[in-house]
């Protein structure tokens, strides 16, 4: 199929990209890396009258630390994202979910802010965003607008974003010297949406486990915060934990996939990451596959 | 096997290229970005058309309405089934050789009623194809659903209503086999294994999905069509027939064509309405699939259920095997092969290469709204190799034996030949004996259950799968020809020598990328003396080459192979022939060889060809009086005494299952496998690597998903999963060489092998791995889902 007509703006600012999406309302529609929305243009299953290309826009890419806080750009892309020295340093989590994401060609064109405001719940950045505990910058024609992850991720491809407005930036705190983190994914082919997905953190002391977030992706219709789970990790209960996932998890329906499989394979990288995050005394390594 | 004079086969001629791994000649323009695919022919005032298809699997169409259409900007015309049908006629699936086979009419658009979803039934040709699909939105269409046969298992059912009233019920074919005395095999065998295989929908994925071009020229009276075909003369014949228009008034072209497996040797609705359109609008129309319309109306294949047991004597003879096939095909018989050809294949094929003389087999085809199903790469044979190989294994370890050992005592002996097989099938020289011993040496086969073992103590569960396997190659007229299809067995080549001592070869087999150009070219120049990088080929042009079936059944260079090696002889022996009157040398003292006439004893050069072709094309008033050069030759081939050239092999798999995910990985496999005499052992390794992979792609990840009411729900690649390298094992190619002798080269073909024994290796691996858990599977694709299933654990 081919894309239906639309109209094409290159804004050569953030005011002027904000200015167009005000003017155009719901006919409007930012293109970020493009690796979702042009496939959707081309399967006819979106037909916006104007896209507001955001790649012009200079500013909005790149990473940087200040404050115990590294703030990653919207528009800078996944492979840059996990392999910028700071991210591999202060946010290995990222680095680790860097090799999940699809493949080279889209790694190299997609954007963490693309992959965030567009909420695909089996994908890896909102996920990394619940567990790294980040903030959602945005930019509407009135103000900037700080939103939680946990409060931006609301339901299937829908977020807190209002119209009209643009994620500017994702920012990360950076996690302290007692932290670690694990990451999983099961997927049928290298590269595929997930079939289970988890992303978590926690501190590590002497008596175990504290903070843990467990954030699951591919097992409903957003990213989830396992608390209950979490709760039982930190009591040092993995079972428990496993066992505490059919209340927290609502695996979506799938053609290829019942969702209590979804639910078993869960179970299953739960218990994975939960024993490597208590036993091992360091992290593994952050991988250099990209 | 052909000798020269001086005693040489054609293997060891002076600068023979046979069993080199001579590079394609094609693949540095394809590399280079300059293929010329359908899509890539420029042509002016073309019409791109775009197809209304069907959003339901079965419904009456009660009113279209396209008014709205036509106004629509660069729109040249919308087309309904029922105004198409007054040039193009509606093709029945059916032959004369499968007994019982029925179909019904079907219209390159369809009329009144839609039976598939995808079935296309309105067409908008516009200058554009986004501007065809933005008139396509404002054709209203309105609906009568009507009930669909979804499940091939009730598509019997008395209470299932008939999709072709007019058949009085949805059975397409069926075809029973009874050999022996298969009752009495079963009731004295000490042990009787049985399963229930289910083999998933299908498709083959082509990088260059389907496309074609029309232009009707009406000052030449000519159709040329620019086709992404692999039988562009079988095309030919049915353009004609259908559109009513004598056979020189058709031109079929094939240039570059991305991939085909089988999927492009069809009939397609849209293609035919696609060359309707074309004469109805006397300007050329061109249709390119997308995506989402390949996965809707490509024929699928595979979708079998099947029933088998096989009985055993104590020490792991295989005494008999009883079989039942269900298949279901779509709501069409595929015209004009037919959809019954894949579950024929099953029944001629399941256990081919073992020794009982038991066996009863039946095979039911029936119809369901579905899309289409037909011949893709290895027809039936992943089927019956699963089914005898699973049985196999199950046999083997009821009985405490050896898999590889049951398979070495039960196997056709190599010095038995020749023989049929017990389906009755003939077999020429078949090599399992050889081909399993070569396997064992060179998969190590006790040391990887050494380590098998090991790991296992370990809590590492790796298994090892085997699948020996015979395979139908170099079809005679006996597949479809006999049943009155006009689809030619023979090919032909005709081959040139140019002034210079270059060589034009025109083939009537086809080229998609397996590389048959390589072949020819490799067969030619060995033929006729002439170096290669002087051989030029064409192929894929009804009006440019001899008339010929194409490739398709691993039939390009057995046949067409056979009939260049044929016309490069005769070349050669007119070149002596006038070389000789010119040297005043006895022709049988005189060969060609590297580009010159040489004395055959000696090797001494005596004249180059391009002197030779100097004095014939520039000086013939200079030849002896009496001397007409012809440096023109054409042969032709057909093998004529037996109906298939079967071919035999091996394969094995190794792989670790995760007990806890259910994921399986592939950590090798090995193909030993024996097409007769090697021409390019590159090519020939290529294939049957890309064989495999596509086997390993229908054993662990393809499958057209429908729900309950015929809604194909992955039509995408994001969500159908083709096999990709990262999944990928390393896969280590060996060979066994039997020629046969029905033809000079010896050649059989390759093409389908790796796609023949791959499934069953890899699921009989996977169920190696799982037997200490007392877990097994049957159904492909072997999903982590299927294996936690069997494993109890979801």
């Amino acid at each position: 199929m081919k894309a239906p007509d639309f109209a094409y703006a290159r804004p050569a600012s953030l005011d002027e990209a904000l200015a167009l999406l005000a003017a155009h309302g719901g006919d409007a529609v930012p293109l970020a890396g493009g690796q979702s929305l042009i496939t959707t243009l081309n399967m006819r299953l979106a037909a916006p009258a104007l896209l507001v290309d955001l790649n012009a826009i200079p500013g909005l890419a790149g990473i940087s630390e200040a404050d115990g806080v590294v703030r990653i750009g919207a528009m800078t892309r996944h492979r840059d994202v996990g392999t910028d020295p700071l991210v591999r340093e202060r946010l290995p989590l990222l680095a680790a979910a860097l090799p999940h994401i699809a493949h080279p060609a889209i790694r190299n064109r997609g954007t963490i802010g693309g992959s965030v405001a567009l909420a695909d719940p089996a994908t890896e950045w909102p996920a990394c965003c619940l567990a790294g505990e980040a903030t959602i910058v945005v930019r509407g024609p009135q103000a900037e607008r700080r939103i939680a992850a946990e409060n931006f991720f609301l339901g299937l491809y829908t977020t807190a974003l209002e119209p009209g407005e643009i994620v500017t930036a994702v920012e990360f705190p950076v996690p302290g010297p007692d932290a670690v983190w694990g990451f999983e994914e099961l997927s049928r082919r290298h590269g595929d949406y997930a079939l289970a997905g988890l992303a978590a953190t926690a501190r590590r002391g002497a008596g175990g486990l504290t903070g843990v977030r467990l954030a699951f992706f591919g097992l409903a219709d957003r990213p989830v915060l396992a608390r209950a789970a979490a709760a039982a990790i930190e009591a040092g209960d993995v079972k428990g934990a496993q066992g505490a996932l059919s209340g927290e998890l609502d695996p979506p329906e799938d053609p290829a996939l019942r969702p209590a499989t979804r639910l078993h394979l869960a179970r299953v990288i739960l218990g994975r990451v939960a024993g490597r995050m208590l036993d091992k005394p360091a992290q593994d390594g952050v991988p250099h596959a990209v | 096997m052909s000798t020269d004079p001086g005693g040489l086969t054609f293997l060891d001629r002076p600068n023979s290229y046979i069993g080199r791994s001579v590079p394609r000649p094609n693949a540095r323009r394809l590399l280079e970005g300059r293929g010329v695919y359908v899509d890539d022919v420029a042509m002016a005032r073309l019409g791109h058309v775009a197809f209304l298809r069907s959003p339901h699997a079965h419904a009456r169409i009660l009113s279209l309405e396209t008014g709205a259409a036509r106004a629509m900007p660069g729109v040249i015309a919308v087309v309904t089934g029922r105004e198409l049908a007054e040039v193009c006629t509606p093709w029945i699936g059916v032959l004369g050789h499968f007994k019982g086979l029925r179909s019904a009419p079907q219209h390159a658009l369809a009329v009144d009623r839609v039976t598939w979803v995808g079935e296309p039934f309105c067409a908008v040709v516009a200058r554009s194809r986004a501007e065809a699909e933005d008139a396509l939105a404002l054709i209203a269409v309105e609906f009568e659903p009507l009930p669909a046969v979804v499940d091939m298992e009730t598509a019997l059912d008395p209470g299932t209503p008939a999709i072709h009233p007019d058949l009085g019920d949805n059975l397409a074919f069926e075809r029973v086999l009874d050999v022996g005395d298969v009752d009495a095999a079963f009731r004295d065998a000490a042990c009787v294994v049985e399963e229930t295989f289910r083999f998933g929908r299908h498709t083959g994925v082509c990088l260059e999905p389907r496309a074609i071009m029309a232009d009707w020229a009406a000052a030449d009276g000519m159709l040329t069509v620019h086709h992404s075909f692999q039988a562009p003369h079988m095309m030919q014949d049915i353009l004609a027939k259908h559109l009513s228009l004598p056979e020189g008034a058709v031109r079929v072209i094939c240039r570059d064509v991305g991939g085909s497996f089988g999927i492009k040797v069809h009939i397609y609705p849209d293609e035919m309405a696609t060359c309707a359109l074309a004469l109805m609008l006397k300007r050329p129309v061109k249709f390119v699939a997308d995506r989402l319309e390949s996965f809707q109306s490509d024929i699928h294949a595979r979708d079998h259920r099947v029933t088998a047991r096989m009985a055993f004597s104590a020490e792991g003879d295989i005494l008999a095997v009883d079989m039942d096939d269900l298949t279901g095909i779509g709501p069409y018989s595929v015209y004009p092969r037919t959809s019954a050809v894949e579950a024929n294949q099953v029944v001629n094929l399941t256990g081919g290469p073992y020794r009982h003389r038991h066996y009863r087999a039946r095979a039911r085809v029936v119809l369901q709204n579905k899309a289409p199903t037909c011949q893709y790469r290895a027809v039936g044979h992943p089927i019956a190799t699963m089914v005898a190989e699973g049985l196999v294994d199950l046999g083997a370890a009821r009985l405490g034996l050896d898999p590889f050992a049951v398979r070495e005592r039960n196997v056709i002996r190599d010095d038995a030949y020749p023989c049929a097989g017990v389906s009755g099938i003939k077999l020429e020289t078949l090599s399992h004996q050889a081909a399993l011993a070569k396997l064992k040496a060179m998969m190590d086969y006790e040391a990887l259950r050494a380590e098998q073992a090991a790991l296992r103590e370990r809590g590492i569960h790796r298994g090892i799968g085997l699948a020996a396997f015979i395979e139908i190659t170099n079809p005679s007229a006996a597949f479809y020809g006999v049943g009155g299809a006009r689809i030619s067995s023979q090919d032909g080549c005709t081959i040139r020598l140019d002034p210079q001592g270059g060589i034009v070869a025109a083939v009537s087999v086809t080229e998609q990328g397996q590389g048959t150009e390589a072949i020819i070219a490799q067969i030619v120049a060995t033929a006729t003396g002439v170096p290669i990088e002087k051989v030029r080929v064409i192929s894929g042009d009804t009006q440019a080459t001899p008339y010929g079936g194409g490739t398709w059944a691993s039939r390009g260079a057995g046949i067409g192979g056979e009939a260049a090696w044929q016309a490069g002889k005769a070349l050669r022996e007119n070149v002596v022939a006038v070389a000789g009157a010119i040297l005043q040398a006895d022709p049988a003292s005189l060969d060609v060889r590297g580009g010159a006439v040489v004395d055959a004893a000696t090797g001494t050069e005596r004249m180059p060809l391009a002197e030779l072709g100097r004095i014939v094309y520039f000086r013939p008033d200079t030849l002896p009086p009496g001397v007409q050069p012809e440096f023109v030759a054409t042969r032709h081939y057909v093998p004529k005494d037996y109906p298939f050239a079967f071919t035999n092999g091996v394969q094995a798999s190794y792989v670790e299952v995760d007990p806890e995910t259910g994921f399986v990985r592939l950590l090798k496999h090995w193909c030993v496998e024996d097409c007769g005499t090697v021409l390019n052992p590159l090519l020939v390794d290529e294939q049957i690597r890309g064989g495999i992979v596509q086997g390993i792609g229908g054993a662990l990840f393809e499958h057209c998903l429908y729900d309950a009411d015929g809604q194909l729900l992955n039509g995408s690649m994001a969500d159908y999963l083709v096999p990709m390298a990262g999944e990928m094992p390393d896969i280590a190619v060996a060979h066994v060489v039997s020629p046969t002798a029905s033809s000079e080269i010896g050649a059989k073909g390759a093409g389908e092998a790796g796609t023949a024994g791959a499934p069953a290796a890899v699921v009989n691996a996977i169920n190696d791995a799982l037997r200490p858990f007392g877990a097994r599977v049957a159904r492909q694709p072997v999903t982590p889902e299927v294996v936690l299933e069997a494993l109890g654990l979801i």
